[in-house]
């Protein structure tokens, strides 16, 4: 299914977007390493679903705005947009980062989603559970550590990155350590009010996460009333690659028996 | 010209193996590798060198901040400043930290460099610096508010010298209702500010600005970047409409006296390139974290594809870029006038003591150079190098 790229404006900044497909909305939320191309995930997504992926204030090619300072102001941001787009009982999904994101979105107003799905999200802090430092990694091993199998690595790390691509992801690591540098990728008031969700929400980990280990997903699960924890075999921390198509399945089996 | 005897003051016992286990001298190398007895003995042979060039006349001395380190052992520079401002009694002490995106509080650098400045009748120069990358790894501070935490502080810092207080100070990063820093300094309206830094253009576009006219140092470069980044500065000083001069900018530099180029050559060897390559490493992701230069700026480092750390330097290399200063008197003082003519600038800081460089070699090549090289300067006005002749 094809999808369509374009650019909106809202709260003064211009955000790119990919859309594709058709039926309940779906908004996805990417992490750190941003949300450069429609990857086969999202295309299995947009069989069934209306998926909506924008690219957050600051990464990639949306712009940066001045007002970005902290993960509060893209919570108030999404939650513009999604008025601006007028999302009602739209499904709201976020990996890492976007899960983050997702559930500071959620605490705030989560009156018009239908659903919450977080994958190997931050945001959190768990006592005496470290996370990988993404920010002393070189890149080759930050590759490495996304991911469960080293093939997927392998191939990642096969592909030489153009200019546009090294500066993109230069960008993008600019915009994670103004969110999350200190302290590191977690908001030390958010789990006071994770109770305050009120939308059946799932839960995904995998079970070889290096970056946030899975005792987080077990840590977001006892916090949000009602939600369910799946942890994944044999993964890392980048699912929507690892995971493609299992992640796909579990995420519309969810939202379709909601 | 004027000379600035400076410390860095490492750990210089570090087992050199360390770099077996471990990718860095710098905020994962674990503390176990520092030993508190030789830390009390380096001390105090550090301050007493320090001393030593007080009496042997040189300007100024300096010291300097780094943090969780083998490279440096002045995480509270401000210490050392303070043992220094009794014991000598002529020279200028310059404090090269402090790092001010670090601080929570910049008011602690308005109260500690002006109670400084009091002790010594006026003897401080008050250095402000970012830190260098790992700084903000060692201390959780955030990278990518380091260049506006700074100039924030920085204004913090100087409105508190300067302005009457009580004052309400409304910042982004601090905010203050009742700014009103006892002591005020001694130096009115305050102390000479003076600015190291690797060579960014934002730096010394800011620095080179008429409202401020700080002198700027070029720290560890090799001698064409010096030549590149103090031509910059005055261009800006010129773009500003005001003619820098030789005050305005200074070189930092390893540097080594002996009685022969060969002696030098051969003395200082193992001890330079301890400094080079053990204690200066560290990977890129620890040195330049995301937000430390701007998005422009590092697409220049990517391009250039060159770091501090990159590749192991041997003592012809660093000599041959002028990385190092090393020779006897009479090369030393040919090279540096030759530069001074070249460059321009007015400002040396020979950093005497590197890496393992023990006592009786450090006190022996800083005699020398303050017998035999400093002399010859004196009274020898500075030169202004022609405007195209570094361009």
């Amino acid at each position: 299914m094809p999808y369509q790229e374009h650019f909106e404006t809202i709260a003064g900044c211009k955000v790119r977007i990919m859309r594709g497909g058709s039926g309940e909305k779906l908004l996805f939320l990417h992490g750190a390493r941003g949300a450069s191309a429609w990857l086969p995930f999202m295309e299995a997504l947009s069989q069934r679903f209306d998926l909506i992926v924008p690219e957050h204030p600051g990464f990639g090619g949306s712009e940066t705005p001045d007002w970005l300072d902290n993960i509060g102001d893209l919570a108030y941001f999404y939650l513009d947009l999604i008025d601006a787009l007028k999302l009602q009982r739209v499904n709201l999904a976020g990996v890492s980062l976007g899960g983050w994101i997702a559930s500071e979105i959620a605490v705030r107003n989560d009156s018009a989603l239908k659903t919450l799905t977080l994958i190997c999200a931050a945001g959190i802090h768990v006592k005496g559970q470290p996370k990988g430092d993404i920010f002393m990694w070189s890149r080759e091993e930050f590759i490495r550590n996304i991911f469960h199998e080293p093939r997927f690595a392998e191939a990642m790390l096969a592909m030489a990155p153009t200019d546009d691509e090294l500066f993109a992801e230069m960008k993008n690591r600019l915009a994670t350590a103004n969110l999350g540098w200190q302290p590191r990728l977690y908001n030390p008031d958010l789990h006071k009010w994770l109770h305050r969700i009120t939308v059946p929400t799932l839960i995904v980990w995998g079970d070889d996460d290096k970056v946030i280990p899975p005792a987080y997903g077990t840590a977001f699960q006892q916090l949000i009333p009602g939600s369910r924890l799946k942890i994944m075999k044999n993964a890392g921390h980048t699912l929507q690659i690892e995971k493609a198509d299992e992640l796909a399945a579990l995420m519309t089996s969810f939202i379709e028996t909601h | 010209m004027k000379f600035f005897f400076f410390h860095l003051m490492p750990y210089a016992a570090l087992d050199p193996d360390y770099d077996k286990k471990y990718n860095s001298a710098w905020v994962t190398l674990p503390n176990s590798y520092y030993d508190p007895k030789i830390g009390h003995q380096l001390y105090n042979r550090y301050l007493d060198e320090l001393e030593y060039a007080d009496t042997m006349g040189f300007d100024g001395i300096c010291v300097n901040e780094h943090h969780s380190n083998a490279y440096g052992m002045m995480p509270i520079p401000g210490v050392m400043a303070g043992a220094l401002a009794r014991r000598t009694k002529n020279c200028k002490i310059a404090v090269l930290g402090r790092a001010l995106p670090l601080l929570n509080n910049p008011l602690t650098v308005a109260e500690e460099f002006a109670m400084l400045d009091t002790i010594t009748g006026g003897r401080l120069v008050a250095g402000f610096v970012r830190g260098i990358g790992a700084e903000y790894h060692a201390w959780g501070a955030n990278p990518a508010e380091s260049h506006d935490r700074f100039h924030e502080a920085h204004d913090l810092i100087i409105q508190g010298w300067t302005k009457p207080g009580p004052f309400a100070f409304e910042g982004k990063y601090y905010h203050f209702n009742y700014v009103n820093v006892w002591p005020r300094p001694y130096q009115q309206p305050h102390p000479p500010v003076w600015i190291p830094s690797q060579g960014s253009r934002e730096t010394i576009e800011w620095a080179a600005h008429p409202d401020r006219k700080y002198t700027y140092l070029q720290t560890f470069s090799p001698v064409q970047a010096l030549a590149r980044y103090m031509a910059m500065y005055r261009e800006t000083a010129d773009r500003y409409g005001w003619q820098a001069g030789p005050e305005n900018v200074g070189w930092a530099i390893p540097t080594y006296c002996a009685e022969t180029d060969e002696i030098a050559r051969r003395e200082a060897k193992p001890h330079i390139e301890f400094f080079f390559n053990k204690l200066l490493r560290m990977p890129q992701e620890m040195l330049l974290p995301p937000g430390y230069l701007s998005l422009a700026s590092m697409q220049g480092v990517m391009a250039a594809k060159r770091t501090l750390s990159g590749g192991v330097q041997t003592i012809d290399d660093l000599m041959e870029k002028a990385i190092f200063l090393c020779g006897s008197p009479t090369t030393l003082r040919e090279k540096l006038e030759k530069y001074q003519a070249e460059i321009g600038f007015g400002y040396l800081l020979p950093t005497m003591q590197f890496g393992t460089l023990p006592h009786e070699l450090t006190i022996k090549s800083t005699e020398l150079f303050a017998k035999d090289v400093i002399p010859y300067f004196r009274g020898k006005a500075d030169r202004q190098p022609a405007k195209q002749a570094s361009a």
